[in-house]
């Protein structure tokens, strides 16, 4: 297995599709001449030339349109979003659009389109552009939402989302294309709609994904001195939800943290913890703890964003609370 | 990861357990259900066994020190392995290096939330004080679980907040060890109190305590008594038959015949047992203890002699098994032995009686006229007036005095 980055494992998938596929193509702010705003696109332009490999202007509303409109035609379409804050401008054709064209055509058109791009917030980016955006997406029949959080789950994701026929929206991290991993060599694909355990324990479930993964590990390794045992659940896709895996874990270990970094209201973990209340009801020792982001626009100042992100502390302290151990 | 060994609560009322011995070393492979140490409880020396497969990692706690419920005493994991919070793990024993060490099992090990010392653990079992008709806050996991072992939440202290019973505290009501099983096999009978019983247990609750005790006492010609017993040693050199035995035996015949006082007062109701269990107050060194002698009704003298001589033997050696003292139907405490002519016991509840027996000794008597001298006991039955009135306890003495006066009678 090799050793790779997240951005470089989601460029192999793109490549793999691309070569795979002629009608897979990219197109997006800055992904070809400049290899991408996060050189996701590394080298793609030179490979699959300019007619696959799309530089667009600052239009967001307009080049997802015409992905759109080209998936209902045959193509597959992989549109990046420079950030997803950016993808607000385009909600129109991923809502309106993608999300129901299947079903406003009776069966019609059908729209295998992948936007992808990175989610949530990095540092210092202020408060319009460090918003996570997956429960908005999630809200959606019609969408898929597939959130990996490691290098191995980036490529056998998108490599799953672009082959997908319906519209996937891929949400990546700023934070986490660094992020090293390995990723087998040998081709294979991971299935949306499944969660994976990142860290099986007996004591308490934390669900997580994407940028809460690693410090619900890094809690986890912290709890293991107090001796508790968590398991850490990625979710990895948001919709369609993997229930049966988050009741599973809960049937093991009777208390459920879940953690996510956008806000609290309406989010993925309001979400999950409906589902386990009604479903696993008795399975619960302890109310549900949830870990979000602090219910105020992301500060700018470092200090006072550090205290409003969800992080491995807030994890530990739910976890302990749900352990009747505060 | 390895599993700790907590001390586990081996009695119902067990707060702390001094570790007496070590039975294993450092680096020793330990199955599941080895003993790994012996505890002393506040009711007896009980073993603590290895709750995993793997090596004694650690022994935490050294002998003869004494450390409350939950706390760690020890580690089990495999061999080499770090143990949580530092310390040297012991690598296995050399004749045992190549023992496997089982991964699967580990699944099953108790779940180490066994709180450190800084989190509260109800002692499992205290019974909690709720008031009538409150609701039993419960997380749903512990009703499930409550549900499935057939525990009564009620009778189980919560340790989260307001009481809420959680799930370790139902784990650890159920691995107590409790005197239920060889209760359950026990039949009984619930009488409903009337509105008089009810109205005599409230008024004499409010005049004398919470168990409103009155005494009985009768003086009792054992000539008789001596006689079998002289009788029976003669037939039988090595029987050791002593006239506590005789008392016990004859309890158990009177108490079938009178099952108001063969009962337990249970708050709402009374429950006569259909079966008698005697409870034999035995001083040890730091206090007494009741081993039961089971069904004493139904045993034969010779089996009551060996039965009582065993069980004090190992009361006196605190190795009683909670079973063994607890579920008792009704207590007989004998001071004869040190002379005293009589006294009065004090109820140990829900049983509802507790007879007191004093010294034997020859006594000048009036019989048929003239003055003569004859081998006299006294005895007193301490009677719970909420379900015990005069008349009944009377009653039960007046029977028991007949069948030691006239020994054939228990055979009736």
């Amino acid at each position: 297995m090799a050793t790779l980055t997240y951005r470089d494992a989601l460029n192999a998938a793109l490549r793999e599709e691309m070569a795979r596929d002629g009608d897979v193509y990219l197109m997006g702010e800055e992904v070809a001449e400049y290899n991408g705003a996060y050189k996701v696109s590394r080298g793609l332009l030179d490979e699959f030339g300019p007619t696959r490999v799309v530089d667009t202007p600052i239009a967001e509303l307009g080049f997802a349109g015409i992905g759109v409109g080209s998936a209902m035609t045959g193509l597959r379409p992989v549109i990046e979003m420079m950030t997803w804050n950016f993808a607000l401008l385009a909600i129109d054709q991923i809502v309106n659009v993608a999300a129901k064209i299947r079903y406003m055509s009776g069966g019609q058109f059908g729209c295998p389109i992948v936007f992808r791009g990175p989610g949530g917030a990095a540092l210092q980016l202020g408060a319009q552009h460090s918003q996570a955006f997956e429960s908005w997406y999630a809200h959606i029949p019609g969408l898929k939402v597939v959130m990996p959080a490691t290098p191995a789950d980036a490529k056998g994701l998108l490599k799953s989302a672009i082959r997908d026929d319906d519209p996937v929206v891929f949400i990546e991290g700023e934070m986490l294309y660094n992020q090293k991993g390995e990723v087998p060599d040998e081709e294979y694909l991971t299935p949306i709609g499944e969660a994976d355990i990142k860290r099986p324990g007996r004591d308490a479930t934390i669900v997580c994904h994407s940028k809460t993964v690693a410090p619900a590990l890094k809690a986890a390794k912290t709890l293991e001195d107090d001796g508790i045992d968590c398991e850490v659940l990625d979710l990895r896709t948001i919709r369609p939800l993997d229930t049966a895996a988050i009741l599973r874990s809960v049937a093991k270990t009777n208390r459920l943290v879940i953690a996510e970094e956008g806000w609290g209201f309406a989010g993925v973990g309001a979400q999950v913890a409906d589902l386990v209340q009604r479903e696993a009801f008795d399975d619960l020792d302890a109310p549900i703890r949830r870990v979000h982001q602090a219910d105020v626009p992301m500060p700018y100042n470092k200090h006072l964003e550090k205290a409003a992100k969800a992080d491995a502390g807030g994890i530990v302290s739910a976890v302990r609370a749900v352990c009747y151990r505060d | 990861m390895p599993t700790k060994v907590v001390m586990e609560a081996l009695s119902p009322t067990m707060e702390e357990g001094r570790l007496v011995e070590w039975k294993k070393a450092e680096g020793d492979a330990v199955a599941t259900g080895d003993v790994l140490a012996e505890v002393e409880t506040d009711k007896a020396v009980m073993e603590l066994v290895a709750r995993a497969d793997g090596t004694l990692l650690k022994r935490v706690v050294g002998e003869g020190d004494t450390v409350p419920v939950a706390e760690v005493v020890g580690w089990i994991g495999e061999a080499g392995e770090e143990i949580p919070g530092g310390g040297a793990a012991a690598p296995a024993g050399d004749a045992k290096a190549e023992a496997p060490t089982p991964e699967a099992p580990k699944a099953e090990a108790p779940k180490p939330e066994a709180p450190k010392a800084e989190a509260p653990q109800a002692a499992p079992a205290a019974a909690p004080a709720r008031a009538e008709g409150e609701r039993i806050k419960a997380s749903p996991v512990a009703r499930r679980i409550a549900d499935e072992r057939g525990l009564d939440l009620g009778q189980i202290a919560g340790s989260g907040p307001e009481g809420r019973i959680i799930k370790r505290d139902v784990e650890s009501a159920a691995s107590a060890p409790a005197a239920a099983p060889a209760l359950v096999a026990s039949g009984f009978q619930d009488v409903a109190l009337s509105q008089m019983r009810k109205a005599i247990a409230r008024r004499l609750v409010q005049s004398i305590g919470p168990i409103p005790t009155f005494y009985l006492t009768a003086e009792v010609d054992m000539e008789r008594a001596a006689e079998a017993r002289a009788a029976l040693l003669a037939r039988d050199p090595d029987g050791k038959f002593s006239f506590n035995d005789i008392i016990i035996r004859a309890t158990a015949a009177a108490l079938r015949r009178h099952s108001f006082v063969n009962a337990w007062w249970m708050d709402d109701r009374i429950r006569q047992w259909h079966d008698v269990h005697i409870g034999v107050a035995v001083a040890i060194d730091e206090g007494l203890i009741t081993p039961i002698v089971r069904h004493a009704d139904r045993k034969g003298l010779r089996e009551i002699a060996t039965e009582v001589r065993e069980l004090a033997g190992r009361a006196r050696a605190k190795r009683l098994q909670p079973e063994e003292y607890t579920g008792a139907t009704f207590t007989i405490s004998n001071l004869g032995m040190f002379g005293i002519d009589d006294f009065t016991a004090i109820i140990n509840p829900p049983e509802v009686g507790i007879l007191a027996v004093g010294r034997i000794e020859p006594k000048p008597v009036v019989v048929d006229g003239a003055v003569v001298v004859r081998r006299r006991m006294r005895m007193t039955l301490s009677c719970d007036h909420r379900v015990i009135d005069g008349a009944t306890g009377a009653q039960f003495l007046q029977t028991l005095v007949g069948m030691l006066e006239n020994p054939l009678a228990m055979v009736l």
